[in-house]
């Protein structure tokens, strides 16, 4: 079982490209779980047709601690299981805790387990690693393959460089290995030359360019993932690249995290000066 | 007197220092000082423990909820929090409470926390606490609910203070409930929790309750006494037995009603100069009550506070009943010493405990022919050691500024003017100039002696180092050091809840404390601390194959 967790920037696409990565791994035959590690649990909403699902903090709230995998995990496109952690509404006590909890709480309930026979377990997660409850999934062994999706814009690399920066701590006493970086378009200027030269820096590839295409949109509409909705869309082919990249990736590097210097430096080479 | 032990106490500081890497060395080399009364040094003061030093100190909580408003009977105190903070608070620090009747309300005995779990951590705590509340005002129905911080609701961002209004509201104001936001990690030491303590003190009880019958021409408050094995009680009979009525105590043997009447007295008298200096300035500065620094720890002491007192008002009446009560004590306290002063007289102490008893129990010991060779604090500022002339030139640092300063303004329909230079110069005829201490404190560096060492936030490394260069005849600290002291054969009475003795406060307290210091450096216990196999010669064999 390969464990990975999705990390980036907030609004960068990473609930949309998991999905829709799983999708095309699901495809391929594969045994896929997804964990939504993100209070809004909104990280599995493609795969179950919309946000049909009972988290697992609600569940350990209203039920108490005699809760069953079932009632927490429901079954989605190409028979992936689904998870969400959940968390409090904005504002309030502690999402952090929440995840730590709620992973814990899995690992209990023996959704890992071997009789399960999963081929992949994905961590959806929120933002930036904000905090200790928010790197639960790269601590301890809970995810050994880390992607983070980023475009070329400054504030999507910059945020992606600080989760190099937990990678780079917690891989020196973990198995934490970053996997690469996966550019989800956003037209900036030389986009793909700057994030393969990003990784580069980094020591790690840009395993796939994501174009930027407005089917992702209409699939997200009609709550599914673009494998499922438009199977023979051009957008679908992509994420079926990107899974099967994923699949093949032996690449698995602990990540050298750029100066801001360095970083600036990067956005001045390739941004302005084409 | 008789044979003073000659020690050279200057070369501590060098053998210790030896031992720390050199960054610590340098921070610790400030703290730890030579005194020179005439000449007084600065002393390095309320600044963060270095990480990895087995510190005295406790937690900001601890100085709001077990010290400062731990004592009061009728306010249930509810910690928020995980069960562990509020449990070990319970009963801990031995502060008594006598009720009146036994219809009146004493919630000391009992517990009070959240208990918060895990999903109250992640979803937040303020629903349970709400919940808390109500259940305290059912099974309860107290004048006064407060509410704790502890560290983890600072962390999840639980607004005490907002739950605080809204039950208010609840309840038509017919409860006053108020909160503190005392986490434990928010100051250097307990120290920050008396701020904070002493802040919501004046914002939510001070003030309060007009309708006063009094009961004497002289009115006092008396404030950072915690009636710890009893002293407050001791005190009480003092004032009582002088005609003094004490309005308030903040906080030992209080209740609600007696602090929100506390604006009415004409006099404020000042034990604990750390832990409570700030209501003693709030009840000058709105209500024109002055305050002067006493302390009622020794017998000579309390002479001298109750002569303060006599001073004020300066009343022939009240002068000659405070002088007669004073010679009638005296000479009973003067007989129980001269028992005492055969095994203790020549003998030294060190003292390393709160942010007052480590000067005040210096008289104590002094009655008793006890030398102090050495004496700190654990969460005193630079005005405890040296004096409040020093703070004015107190670096505000960060840790300082995280907590709520208020701004406490004349209460121009209640403010008194009771103190004129006139008042000011009879007293200071009355007493000496020095010993008046109108809104002032000496410090502990005023009194103990030339060379002495001064050590604040004394590290455990430290105070072991101590023990082995000099030899103290006796060790006061807490409970943390009680048992290391002991294990080196020095006899350790503890300070802050005087083991299960007291009272030592007040006269009658003296002779308490005479007596359990002459039986603890006159006990040959501590000789038989090594085991018996550790001092003989064993004999050893070993096998032969």
């Amino acid at each position: 079982m390969r464990k990975i967790a999705i990390y980036g920037k907030g609004g960068i696409g990473k609930s949309t490209t998991t999905q829709n990565t799983v999708a095309g791994l699901a495809e391929l035959g594969k045994n896929v779980m997804v964990v939504g590690c993100d209070p809004k649990a909104d990280s599995t909403r493609l795969l179950l047709g919309g946000l049909a699902q009972k988290t697992v903090l609600d569940t350990l709230r209203d039920e108490g601690e005699d809760i069953d995998l079932d009632d927490v995990l429901k079954k989605g496109f190409g028979n992936t299981s689904c998870v969400e952690s959940g968390g409090p509404e904005p504002g309030v006590g502690c999402a952090g805790r929440g995840i730590i909890t709620s992973i814990n709480l899995l690992e209990q309930l023996g959704a890992y387990d071997d009789d399960k026979q999963l081929d992949y377990v994905f961590y959806d997660v929120l933002g930036d690693v904000v905090c200790g409850g928010f790197a639960m999934p790269i601590r301890d062994g809970k995810a050994q393959e880390v992607y983070i999706v980023c475009s070329g814009e400054m504030m999507a690399m910059y945020a992606a460089n600080n989760i190099c920066k937990s990678i780079a701590k917690f891989g020196k006493v973990g198995d934490v290995r970053l996997g690469g970086l996966i550019c989800n378009s956003r037209k900036v200027d030389n986009e793909a030359n700057m994030i393969e030269e990003f990784a580069k820096q980094l020591g790690t590839q840009m395993i796939h360019f994501v174009p930027r295409d407005n089917m992702v949109q209409h699939a997200e509409i009609n709550r599914k993932t673009v494998i499922d909705h438009a199977p023979a869309h051009p957008q679908a082919d992509e994420y079926r690249a990107l899974a099967k990249k994923i699949n093949d990736n032996t690449m698995h590097v602990i990540p050298n995290p750029l100066s801001i210097e360095k970083l600036e430096k990067l956005l001045i080479d390739f941004g302005i000066m084409n | 007197m008789g044979d003073k032990k000659k020690v050279d106490l200057t070369t501590f500081k060098d053998a210790v220092l030896d031992k720390y890497p050199k960054k610590v060395g340098k921070k610790r080399a400030k703290a730890i000082i030579n005194n020179d009364p005439d000449n007084m040094p600065v002393i390095q003061a309320n600044i963060r423990t270095i990480p990895g030093i087995i510190t005295q100190r406790g937690c900001t909580y601890a100085g709001c909820k077990g010290v400062v408003l731990g004592p009061t009977r009728d306010i249930v105190n509810i910690t928020h929090g995980p069960i562990g903070c509020g449990f070990y608070s319970w009963l801990t620090r031995r502060n008594q409470t006598k009720t009146e009747s036994d219809q009146d309300a004493n919630f000391i005995p009992y517990c009070f926390s959240t208990d918060m779990q895990d999903s109250n951590i992640v979803f937040g705590g303020e629903e349970k606490l709400k919940q808390a509340i109500r259940e305290a005002r059912e099974l309860f129905n107290p004048k006064a609910i407060a509410i704790f911080s502890t560290c983890p609701v600072g962390l999840i961002g639980d607004d005490v203070h907002r739950v605080a209004r809204q039950m208010k509201e609840e309840f038509n104001n017919e409860v006053n409930i108020f909160g503190f936001s005392c986490e434990g990690y928010r100051g250097v030491s307990q120290s920050a929790g008396h701020h904070i303590a002493n802040n919501q003190l004046y914002k939510n009880l001070i003030g309060n309750d007009d309708n006063v019958t009094p009961k004497s021409k002289f009115r006092v408050n008396l404030l950072g006494e915690y009636n710890i094995g009893g002293d407050a009680f001791e005190i009480e009979r003092i004032f009582e037995k002088c005609g003094v009525e004490l309005v308030s105590t903040f906080s030992g043997n209080s209740t609600v009603s007696s602090f929100e009447q506390a604006h009415t007295a004409d006099l404020t008298l000042v034990m604990c100069h750390r832990s409570i200096n700030y209501v003693a300035e709030m009840l000058e500065t709105s209500f024109g009550i002055p305050w002067f620094k006493v302390s009622f720890i020794g017998a000579q002491a309390s002479a001298k506070a109750m002569r303060k007192v006599a001073a004020y008002f300066n009343d022939p009446e009240l002068t000659e009943r405070i002088e007669k009560v004073i010679a009638e004590e005296l000479k009973i306290v003067e007989a129980a010493r001269q028992v005492a002063l055969p095994k203790t007289n020549g003998k030294t102490a060190m003292l390393f405990v709160g942010g007052s008893r480590a000067h005040h129990y210096q008289d104590l010991f002094e009655e008793l022919g006890v030398t102090t060779l050495s004496a700190g604090y654990e969460f005193g500022h630079r005005d405890d050691y040296e004096g409040r002339r020093v703070i004015p030139t107190i670096q505000i640092d960060a840790d300082s500024r995280n907590i709520e300063e208020i701004t406490v303004t004349k209460d121009e329909a209640r403010f008194k003017e009771r103190m004129t230079p006139d008042v000011l110069k009879k007293m200071e005829d009355a007493l000496g100039k020095d010993e008046v201490e109108y809104n002032d404190y000496n410090g502990l560096m005023a009194q103990i002696g030339k060379g002495a060492l001064v050590i604040d936030d004394l590290s455990h490394y430290e105070m072991e180092k101590l023990i082995e260069l000099y030899h103290p005849d006796i060790f006061c600290a807490g409970i943390k050091e009680k048992y290391a002291v002991q294990k080196m054969g020095i006899p350790l009475k503890q300070l802050h809840n005087y083991d299960s003795g007291g009272p030592y406060a007040g006269f009658q307290g003296a002779m308490n404390f005479y007596n359990d210091i002459a039986m603890m450096v006159s006990t040959s216990i501590f000789k038989e601390i090594k085991a018996p196999w550790e001092r003989e010669e064993v004999v050893e064999a070993s096998y032969v194959y």
